[in-house]
């Protein structure tokens, strides 16, 4: 593994000189050492081949090895890549509606109920916002509880119906409660699920049909391989979401889940989780994302 | 009609198969350099010997467990209590894991008793405490925020005093990167020892099954801390492989002991190398 992708490249590249002009032919040693890097970084396999074919383009486009240092200007041409395809303008979350209705919805143990939290925290005190939170996991043994902590933590209420095991009902009836109490935030939390659980599939499916959030929510674990790739597309087919969630990037994960999910949803990264503790979480950079997953 | 060789095609697909299944570069690299091996060593070969070769390599590059017979719950010899310490980053499924466990010994005859170690996460004390209603096994825990090796203290003499078969620790989600709470926790297994000199007989690392290449860092640093004696792989009920844990496994010589394949307490099964295998085929 690469723990310096640039020297690796560059010196592939002296080998290259030699040959005068780049060609088809003596770039692909390069573009295996960055689609290698890609792999190792848990970039989903499909994409990273794309990838790689259109760095080449740009690579032959630019005539690399014409350069004085061709080993930095491919891996320019490797992070301008990548941060553009996870970047574009940064998206804010939907506030405009009274009150806005954010659903969240992921794989178990993701990150959700962490999550809840954390923007419950970041809207009260850096947009003045007086959110609800809504216990909406009605299944994993002291979900609730573990919302009630997190509430109290950073001072929102929680809406819960204990015994209550519809979640559609739980999250209409909060709704209601947050309109005559005027909140102007809703988070509905939800159980984990997974994409090929259908009955759970479909159950969220009708949470949105009966809250019709305006901002739907996929949290997923920054450590997550190559299936990153089929949950984010099952999960948006059935909902539509409108943003990406990366949690738990304080690790060492290399993170290639962030590129394979943009690519494959074209949704924005709108927040990462840094931290367990509640206010660990911090806008998406996509060039500090570009350089992680090449171990920069 | 058979081959002499394999041919580039029939690798790039293999290559496809394992990459996706999350096995990784390197290891993906070694297996197919063993195909070719044996290929080019035992001439002639069809596709469903080479489908044969190729599941034989897999499968050898996983290690053996320490007690050959996996489909018992009986317990070695000498070891009462036998003491499980359960490890891994957060959210991968150690507390629904313990759970599960818990259960399965307690079919078998077993008593058992579990300890809630991890007194950080919100409500983790609650939710381990309703696995121990829903399994019937006893609870040892302290307030939250409390010392959480002293809360294994408790669990270990406790469960010797009470003529107890095993002991099942839960530990707080810590990502292995964070030097303080990876001390912590050999910490937790040295104080256990005060009371039994070689427990943890096992400890249990927990790796998510969509997990991806980071699982090795992982498995690296959770050794490090604690020297773990297996592994459990969870959440395979999804679309996910789990492949990383082969690499990992011949790297680390760590045997896998487990699959968990949902959240139900019946949800827990003994790993069997070769329904793995051909999972990553199907
Ligand atoms: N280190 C770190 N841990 C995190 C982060 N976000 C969440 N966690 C931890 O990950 C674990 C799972 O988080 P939860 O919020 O319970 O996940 P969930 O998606 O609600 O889980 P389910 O409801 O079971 O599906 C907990 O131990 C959290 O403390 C993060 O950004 N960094
Ligand atoms: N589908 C599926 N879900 C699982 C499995 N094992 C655990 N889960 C779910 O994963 C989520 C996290 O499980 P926990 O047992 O709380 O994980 P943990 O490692 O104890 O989490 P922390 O203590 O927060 O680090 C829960 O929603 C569990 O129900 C499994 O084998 N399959
Ligand atoms: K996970
Ligand atoms: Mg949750
Ligand atoms: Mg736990």
């Amino acid at each position: 593994m690469f723990d310096n992708l640039s020297e690796r490249l560059e010196s592939s590249f002296k080998l290259l000189k030699g040959q005068g002009r780049i060609t088809e032919v003596n770039i692909a040693e390069t573009l295996k050492d960055v689609r290698r890097a890609l792999l190792d970084a848990d970039v989903n396999f499909k994409i990273a081949k794309e990838f790689t074919k259109d760095v080449k383009e740009k690579a032959l486009g630019a005539n690399v090895l014409n350069a004085v240092k061709p080993g930095q200007l491919m891996v320019k041409i490797v992070r301008d890549e990548l941060a553009q395809l996870m970047g574009g303008t940064a998206e804010e979350i939907d506030l405009k509606r009274q009150p806005a209705v954010i659903l969240m919805a992921g794989l178990q143990g993701s990150g959700k109920t962490t999550f809840s939290g954390k923007l419950a925290g970041f809207l009260k005190n850096k947009k003045s916002k007086n959110p609800l939170l809504v216990a909406g996991d009605v299944y994993r043994p002291a979900a609730i509880d573990q919302l009630k902590v997190v509430g109290e933590q950073i001072g929102a209420p929680v809406y819960t119906e204990e015994g209550n095991k519809n979640p559609v009902k739980i999250a209409k009836a909060a709704i209601k409660e947050a309109k005559t109490k005027g909140h102007d935030v809703v988070i509905v939390d939800t159980a984990g699920r997974l994409a090929v659980d259908e009955d759970m599939m479909k159950e969220i499916s009708a949470i949105k049909d009966a809250i019709n959030p305006h901002e739907i929510l996929f949290v997923v674990d920054s450590m997550t391989g190559q299936d990153a790739v089929n949950t984010a597309k099952e999960f948006n087919d059935r909902l539509d979401f409108n943003g990406v969630i990366l949690t738990k990037l304080d690790g060492d994960t290399r993170g290639g889940a962030a590129l394979s999910i943009r690519k494959v949803v074209d949704k924005p990264i709108k927040f990462v989780g840094t931290g367990e503790k509640l206010d660990a979480l911090d806008v998406f950079h996509p060039d500090r994302m570009a350089d992680r997953i090449l171990g920069m | 009609v058979g081959k002499s060789k394999v041919d580039d095609d029939v690798l790039d697909q293999l290559e496809e198969v394992l990459i996706t299944s999350d096995v990784g570069v390197n290891t993906t690299l070694k297996i197919i350099e063993r195909i070719e091996k044996r290929v080019s060593k035992d001439k002639y070969t069809s596709t469903t010997e080479l489908n044969q070769i190729l599941r034989e390599e897999i499968t050898g590059l996983l290690t053996e467990t320490e007690h050959k017979d996996q489909n018992t719950w009986e317990l070695p010899e000498g070891k009462k209590p036998y003491v499980i310490m359960i490890v891994g980053v957060n959210g991968v499924g150690k507390t629904t894991t313990i759970g599960k466990l818990a259960h399965k010994y307690k079919e078998n005859g077993k008593k058992v008793i579990i300890g809630a170690a991890d007194t950080f996460r919100a409500a983790a004390i609650d939710q381990l405490e309703i696995w121990s209603q829903r399994v019937d096994v006893p609870l040892i825990k302290q307030k939250m925020g409390s010392d959480p090796a002293s809360v294994a203290y408790d669990t270990v003499a406790s469960a010797q005093k009470q003529d107890t078969d095993v002991v099942i620790i839960d530990t707080a989600g810590r990502l292995h990167n964070k030097v303080n709470l990876m001390n912590e926790l050999s910490k937790i297994k040295r104080v256990m020892q005060k009371v039994i000199p070689d427990a943890p007989h096992e400890i249990l690392l927990i790796l998510d099954g969509s997990t991806g290449q980071n699982a090795f860092e992982q498995a690296k640093q959770f050794t490090k801390a604690t020297e773990i004696t297996a592994m459990a792989i969870t959440k395979l009920d999804g679309t996910a492989k789990g492949g990383v844990v082969i690499g990992v496994s011949d790297q680390l010589q760590v045997p896998v002991k487990y699959i968990g394949i949902g959240e139900k307490v019946e949800d827990l099964q003994i790993f069997n190398k070769t329904e793995f295998v051909d999972s990553l085929f199907s």
